[in-house]
């Protein structure tokens, strides 16, 4: 398949990504949108990796340090991840609410 | 090198540390005792003598600046500790962990200074990003503290998706994610790659917050524990604006012309945008995160410079904002009033310290004699001598005048009025590193070369 089609179905699912994060209210739906923002580069790397394999294809590992990023990309989410859980079960115990309507007090 | 692996093991010894010591006292002596050991490691390997030696080709390479950018943000941060590191205690319970973690993004800071690979960009970035997001909300039963981390974790998590397509697009254009083997000249016409330089720009851009992507930082500086404000503020923003300069100017130099003009156009709205939103801050600890963001903006003029100049005064710069910023930061931790109110008549109660404060807002203000007012010339410097942006550097003189505003108005609260004493004492040796602190940035004021010495000898 052409490498385009990867592409605009990587940006698709980015983009369904970003909207979620700017337009939703539950904190962990925002984090879940951050988790498919960061599927879709992995989805697009590893794309990537294939077209210059099948581009270079001299030796058999060419190509493959996209597929590389993709692991440090997958430990880092799911670091965040565990931060970002503890914090929004911080916040939980002290305002009994996950919605991020709640983060306003700093404002004033 | 050494530095990458030592502090990460420091880091873990001070993890250890915790049920290793009950009280506090030792856990300080062991962090300030890390950090020396840190900075000595670093300088003999400035040297060029190394503990020990591995090969990291095609992922880091130490130059004698990303080396000497280390020893400052050490250096700095050992100011922090001896200054700051008493009140940590107040923001919660778990003393011997924030030094843990400080350690951890100093290991961030040398990835990000020195890498020759974008993985280990992503990496460095995200090792400093992480432990910040649980440094923002130490204070847990603090909302607002609560409110910052959350804040400061969906936005950092945002920019680096962001950074994420950015890379990922480049390694589609280049097929390497190793700079040097990137030809970036050869594909200046490419699309992906100026998509994905633009979307590393805007990421790195939401990380040291320039203006329009700075809306995160008042709020999450403001809520976040006083003391880690400070490290955040100082070391961590220089550190990552390290990183910046050097992906734009070791990789994406050759199709500057497609960059540039954005860069310019963001520093000039962040200055804008800084210094105009500071006037009206009521809070210094709010006029100061605003203030950061305005320094950002001259610090973005080494990028739009990418000359050796501009990075003598990024050097410059980072010595004189972060010990200014983490002096003044000190004395607000010692405050119990954060508004300029507060401040009212320290000169009365306080001499000293209301010295100290004012010499740091005469830096960061930019003041002949101090060390702000040199890292702001070679700023202006370097642009002027790269030729374009004339209008960037009127700009920016104007910009600082604004600065000057809100800086002195500190001033005059503490000398020119008179209000109940809201600071909660101070001990001898904090006033010393005070001191110290002054006589350090009024010394790089007046003998910049001594430091120039250091970096090309």
């Amino acid at each position: 398949m052409p490498i385009n089609y990867y592409i605009t179905l990587a940006l698709c699912l980015f983009a369904i990504g970003v909207v979620g994060v700017l337009t939703r209210r539950n904190a962990i739906i925002v984090f879940m949108c951050i988790e498919l923002m960061l599927n879709a580069v992995n989805l697009l790397l590893v794309a990537f990796s294939k077209m210059h394999h099948l581009a270079k294809g001299a030796a058999a590992t060419a190509g493959s340090d996209g597929q590389l990023f993709v692991f440090f990309i997958m430990v880092v989410a799911a670091a965040e991840v565990s931060v970002g859980l503890a914090i929004i079960v911080m916040m939980y115990r002290n305002v009994h609410s996950i919605n991020i309507n709640f983060l306003n007090r700093l404002k004033h | 090198m050494n530095a990458v692996l030592l502090s990460g093991l420091l880091g873990v010894v001070m993890m250890f540390a915790s049920f290793l010591f009950k009280t506090k006292a030792p856990v300080r002596m062991l962090a300030i005792l890390g950090i020396l050991l840190l900075l000595v490691v670093n300088i003999l390997e400035s040297n060029g003598i190394r503990l020990f030696h591995l090969d990291t080709t095609g992922f880091l390479a130490f130059s004698s600046y990303a080396l000497f950018f280390n020893t400052i943000a050490i250096a700095c941060t050992l100011v922090y500790f001896l200054i700051s590191s008493k009140d940590m205690q107040k923001a919660g319970n778990h003393y011997a962990e924030y030094f843990a973690l400080i350690f951890f993004i100093l290991t961030g800071i040398f990835l990000v200074t020195s890498f020759t690979n974008l993985l280990m960009l992503f990496l460095g970035i995200e090792i400093i990003s992480i432990p910040l997001y649980i440094l923002t909300g130490a204070a847990k039963k603090d909302l607002k503290s609560n409110e910052a981390a959350l804040k400061y974790l969906l936005m950092g998590a945002f920019s680096t998706g962001i950074m994420l397509l950015g890379i990922a697009f480049i390694y589609g254009a280049t097929g390497t994610f190793e700079i040097a083997k990137m030809n970036i000249a050869g594909l200046a016409k490419s699309n992906l790659l100026t998509a994905g330089m633009l979307l590393l720009l805007f990421s790195m851009c939401f990380k040291v917050s320039v203006a329009p992507f700075h809306f995160w930082t008042p709020d999450v500086y403001d809520g976040a524990p006083t003391v880690f404000t400070s490290f955040m503020a100082t070391i961590v923003k220089v550190g990552i604006f390290a990183g910046f300069l050097h992906l734009f100017y070791s990789a994406f130099e050759p199709v500057a012309l497609q960059w540039k003009l954005w860069l310019a156009i963001l520093a000039a709205l962040t200055l804008f945008i800084g210094n105009i939103t500071a006037v009206f801050q009521q809070s210094v600890k709010r006029m100061l995160a605003y203030s950061s963001i305005a320094q950002a903006g001259f610090m973005l003029f080494a990028l739009v410079a990418l000359n050796e100049t501009g990075h003598e005064g990024l050097l410059l710069y980072a010595i004189a904002y972060s010990l200014a910023t983490i002096g003044i930061f000190g004395v607000i931790a010692k405050m119990t009033d954060y508004s300029f109110d507060g401040f009212n008549g320290l000169a009365t109660h306080q001499p000293l310290v209301a010295l100290c404060v004012t010499i740091f807002m005469l830096s960061l203000a930019g003041i002949p004699l101090s060390a702000g007012f040199l890292a702001k010339f070679y700023m202006l410097k370097a642009v002027i001598q790269s030729g374009d942006y004339l209008w960037l550097v009127i700009f920016g003189v104007l910009m600082a005048a604004v600065s000057a505003y809100y800086y002195f108005r500190v001033i005059q609260a503490m000398y020119f009025k008179q209000g109940p004493n809201h600071f909660s004492g101070i001990s001898s040796f904090e006033k010393y590193v005070l001191v110290g602190i002054c006589v350090l940035i009024i010394f790089t004021g007046l003998f910049p070369n001594v430091i120039f010495g250091w970096l090309y000898f």
